[in-house]
């Protein structure tokens, strides 16, 4: 009886969070939009993003080219939408890499406290100890300038952030009375955490996620402008700007800002999606 | 009050170990051999085997990290490839440029943040409180080298206000004799008012682009603080006893509501640190950040450990300082050893 | 007959209060909150007097509207009240069409107020010393120079021992009696006329709740300071007020000198308030609590009277009217059916 109670209150209550806030609404078209150039980016381009034309370079946009060509003449449209699938699949490599990892850390950290605590917190503290991109850098630096190591080291500067939250968390439900019951029963403290504790945990984790992706895709861009990671000419939004920085000064706007523009629009959805989530689960927490 | 204060250096230790241990750990963890690392993408192999027995990297592990501590100690941060010079010294003629840069970075953003979220917070749900949140989500959503360049586009290129972004100083002025190192501090010292101008038009864009990022922390919270302060008991009996309105706002309200606000600072500045390196590369400005780039795209790869080194020493001795800062603002920490 | 009439007799030997205008004169006054879920009625109809020199206490359950009685009055008020009808007056100003400065003049110099929880109520981050020569500042006319020495006069006055040291001491740093003790040096610092105490010992442990009472009553019997003293306590009222204004639900339900009160109650509702106020000799059997709660004030279909679903001596008509038996005299009762002699 309660379950089927409980998913049309679900329902109405989601409907009252999109329709409560017109932004909230704008930003779960974006997300949608976002999520299809990543998926069928390559068929939805309109031209080749590699195709270069050097005839064509450096054209404002127009009605051929709606957000202009670059300096090798290729359409910068079609890069930003390609890039979608290269940034949203790094951001969420890293941001699923950090969840499997620090949650767990999390979890086991705030419920049997002790010298596990200690030593999770202490992991914590020391990645915390470090302007984070700039700990980033230095894992990409000294691991190889791949993707993969991109990945990682956005992951591992991401970790704090989940441990803090799943021990928060755990730590809260560990004297609460289904857990106590669940010990009763006979649940070994692993059965306890893995059966009982974690599956609680997981509606603000999954707030932490959605925040989280909005920096992992800024980050993952970050690395990408300075030179880590992406090469040339793979397209990817941070790289993209990367590329047109230098003709900002000769007036040549679209080939840095509207590859940024993309980027923004990209974490601002996050963003918002992560706050319309948190309005969903946890009213409590509005700021 | 003062055991205290040493309580919280002693505090500050381990994170200063841990910051040492984990660049010690990236160097030394390199896949492949550290030692071609070291040695450059142009090394011979006896170059790499010379590397190898200087830096000490066929010696077992732990003794490598004694090693490194004693030489850190010493302040041998290892030789630079590219410019042929030892790291520490390139990064100490550097830094001045990229604490100057957080710092006035820093500044912007409070001046502008700190009103903003107080007046959102007195003027609660009236249009000033919606323009600040918009500012604030949009600006948490910012790349911040996107925002350099849109700076830089705008004011530079559109309106012809802001100078090229070429450094720190117009070549056609030459830098003031450095006191501190912070142009603006020591162009101020010479009483050269031109000279002072020249080196603020260079600062204000970079700085505001850093400074644009970090607004919707301090004033998110400078709003809630506030928010909570306003409608608090001893708020409503200052205003019960008949205190005047600017009074209770500024020396019952602002100051209880600050307190936080310093917290948030920790967070602000390992942002602050992080975007630092993107906005020296877009702005050209001579820092240890542009450095550690110029180094990385050479794989030249010491000074970037001495970089992410210095940044992290950095970053404890600012969470410090904020926490020391802390001590003396809230008399309250008596309570909470 | 309770034994908690046995000690109104005492209060009202001591400096009997001069007759007269009153000092404050609040009239038919009603206040509404507009909330998210409703608009609450918190006070309807609310008139109530106090007189130079005189104590009156305001008695009343934990939401009945005792406090909103006085924000409203101060001025301090929530953003989403809003008073609907009713005349305020303070020796003659009317404080409703007073602007914000104004009112600002008269709070702390002209009426003071203690509220409860004194520490919370105290600046967490500002020396006491500090904060009264704030508001010494602000109304005592007091020469710079010679602020701190007021300050630690204050102190004294108050019985604050140390008061030199006292003076440089954060409110985390004392007792919550001796919070409480600075408090009303703040409240009183102004010389205001008119001092009012929302339930100013709530929370103190019964010495000092004694102590601090007894500080209250010495000073303001020294200098006629005009008290409304908010409380729940029924026996706390019975000792140490000349007037009893009984409140239920936002309504003022009857007005009595304190010895008519407790001698001859005419409400329903202040019947049933003392038969439940322990005394001392009452065994445990003999508490007779009152059935229910306050009504939700946000009900449109509130009755008239808003006791009718608790009171034993209901009739239909309560429902629509409700009575006010001499109003302005010195006893007076809100009731369709009050006890009593007619």
């Amino acid at each position: 009886m309660p379950a089927s109670g409980a998913t049309p209150r679900r329902v109405s209550h989601l409907r009252y969070v999109l329709t409560e806030n017109p932004v909230t609404l704008v930003a779960v078209v974006m997300y949608c939009v976002l999520v299809l150039m990543a998926g069928f980016g390559p068929m939805i381009a309109p031209y080749d993003p590699l195709a270069t034309a050097p005839e064509r370079a450096l054209q404002p946009p127009s009605a051929a080219h709606w957000f202009g060509t670059d300096a090798l003449g290729r359409d910068i449209l079609s890069r930003c939408i390609v890039a979608a699938r290269l940034d949203l699949g790094l951001a969420v490599s890293a941001v699923a890499l950090s969840f499997a990892i620090g949650a767990p850390l999390g979890a086991a950290a705030g419920f049997f406290g002790g010298w596990a605590d200690r030593v999770v917190s202490r992991l914590a503290d020391t990645i915390m100890a470090f302007p984070l991109f700039v700990l980033a850098m230095g894992i990409v630096a000294a691991m190889g300038n791949t993707l993969a190591n991109i990945v990682i080291a956005t992951a591992i500067i991401n970790l704090p952030f989940y441990i803090r939250v799943a021990r928060a968390e755990a730590n809260v439900r560990r004297s609460a009375g289904f857990v106590e019951s669940a010990r009763l029963a006979g649940n070994s403290e692993w059965g306890v955490l893995v059966r009982h504790v974690f599956p609680n945990l997981l509606p603000p984790m999954a707030v932490q996620v959605s925040l989280n992706m909005g920096w992992a895709i800024l980050n993952a861009a970050g690395l990408s402008f300075i030179g880590l990671g992406v090469r040339p000419p793979t397209p990817e939004w941070g790289i993209l700007v990367a590329e047109g920085a230098q003709y900002i000064l000769s007036g040549e706007w679209w080939v840095a800002l509207l590859p940024g523009a993309v980027l923004m629009t990209a974490v601002f959805s996050f963003n918002l999606l992560g706050d319309a989530l948190r309005d969903l689960l946890d009213p409590r927490r509005r700021t | 009050m003062m055991r205290l204060a040493l309580w919280r250096i002693v505090g500050a230790l381990p994170n200063l170990l841990g910051v040492v241990v984990i660049t010690f750990l990236l160097t030394r963890a390199l896949p492949g051999d550290p030692a071609a690392f070291f040695a450059g993408q142009a090394a011979s192999n006896e170059a790499i085997e010379q590397i190898r027995a200087q830096l000490g990297l066929d010696r077992p592990l732990p003794e490598q990290f004694v090693t490194y501590v004693v030489d850190l100690l010493m302040g041998d941060l290892g030789q630079s490839l590219t410019t042929g010079q030892p790291v520490a010294a390139e990064i100490l003629s550097r830094l001045p440029a990229s604490v100057e840069l957080t710092l006035v970075a820093l500044a912007i953003a409070i001046s502008i943040a700190l009103p903003l979220g107080v007046l959102a917070a007195v003027h609660q749900g009236g249009w000033i409180d919606q323009f600040a949140r918009v500012i604030t989500t949009a600006g948490v959503s910012l790349p911040v080298f996107f925002t350099g360049l849109l700076l830089t586009w705008l004011f530079y290129f559109v309106l012809g206000w802001a100078p090229s972004p070429i450094g720190r100083l117009d070549p056609a002025f030459s830098p003031p004799p450095a006191v501190t190192g912070a142009y603006l501090i020591d162009a101020a010292l010479t009483g050269d008012g031109e000279l002072w101008v020249a080196c603020a038009k260079q600062i204000v864009l970079p700085a505001g682009a850093m400074a644009l990022a970090v607004l919707a922390p301090i004033a998110r919270m400078t709003r809630a603080s506030m928010l909570s302060v306003l409608s608090s008991d001893f708020v409503r009996t200052a205003r019960a006893l008949g205190l005047r309105g600017d009074t209770v706002l500024v020396r019952y309200a602002l100051r209880n509501a600050l307190l936080p606000v310093v917290t948030t600072l920790g967070m602000v500045f390992s942002f602050l640190l992080g975007s630092n390196v993107l906005i020296e590369k877009v702005f050209a400005w001579p820092g240890i950040g542009s450095f550690a780039i110029d180094s990385l795209t050479a794989s030249d790869y010491a000074p970037v450990q001495g970089f992410v080194l210095t940044m992290g020493v950095l970053y404890v001795l600012l969470n410090l300082a904020i926490d020391l800062l802390y001590l003396v603002i809230d008399p309250r920490v008596v309570l909470q050893p | 007959m309770s034994a908690v009439a046995t000690h109104a007799p005492a209060a009202a030997d001591d400096a009997a209060p001069a007759p007269g205008r009153a000092l404050l004169e609040m009239t038919d006054v009603s206040l509404e909150f507009r909330t998210r879920s409703g608009t609450v009625r918190a006070l309807q109809h609310v008139s109530l007097s106090v007189r130079r020199g005189e104590i009156v206490g305001l008695v009343g359950e934990s939401g009945s509207g005792k406090s909103v009685l006085c924000y409203a009055l101060l001025g301090l008020s929530d953003r989403a009240a809003r008073i609907t009808s009713g005349r305020i007056d303070y020796d003659g100003i009317d404080l409703r069409a007073a602007s914000e400065r104004e009112l600002q003049d008269l709070r702390g110099r002209e009426i003071g107020m203690v509220f409860q929880n004194p520490r919370a109520a105290l600046n967490p981050i500002r020396t006491i010393g500090r904060q009264l020569e704030d508001v010494l500042r602000r109304h005592g006319a007091v020469r710079r120079a010679d602020l701190r020495e007021r300050a630690i006069e204050a102190l004294r006055e108050v019985a604050i021992a140390d008061p030199q040291r006292r003076h440089r001491a954060y409110p985390f740093e004392l007792s919550g009696g001796m919070c409480q003790r600075v408090m009303i040096a703040l409240a009183l610092c102004g010389a205001p006329r008119l001092l009012i105490a929302d339930e100013p010992t709530t929370g103190l442990d019964v010495t000092t709740q004694a102590a601090v009472l007894a500080l209250v009553r010495e000073r303001v019997r020294a200098s006629r300071v005009a008290t409304l003293l908010i409380t729940h306590d029924l026996a706390l009222a019975a000792d140490f007020c000349d007037r009893i204004v009984v409140m239920h639900a936002g309504h003022v339900v009857e007005t009595a000198p304190t010895g008519a009160l407790f001698g001859a109650p005419r409400h329903p509702y202040t019947q049933a308030l003392i038969a439940s106020t322990p005394a001392g000799r009452d065994a445990l059997e003999e508490l007779r609590p009152i059935a229910g709660g306050l009504p939700d004030l946000r009900r449109e279909d509130l009755p008239a009277c808003r006791f009718l679903e608790r009171c034993p001596r209901a009739l239909p008509a309560c429902r629509d009217a409700l009575a006010h038996v001499a109003p302005g005299a010195a006893h007076a009762v809100a009731c369709n059916n009050p006890l009593g002699a007619p």
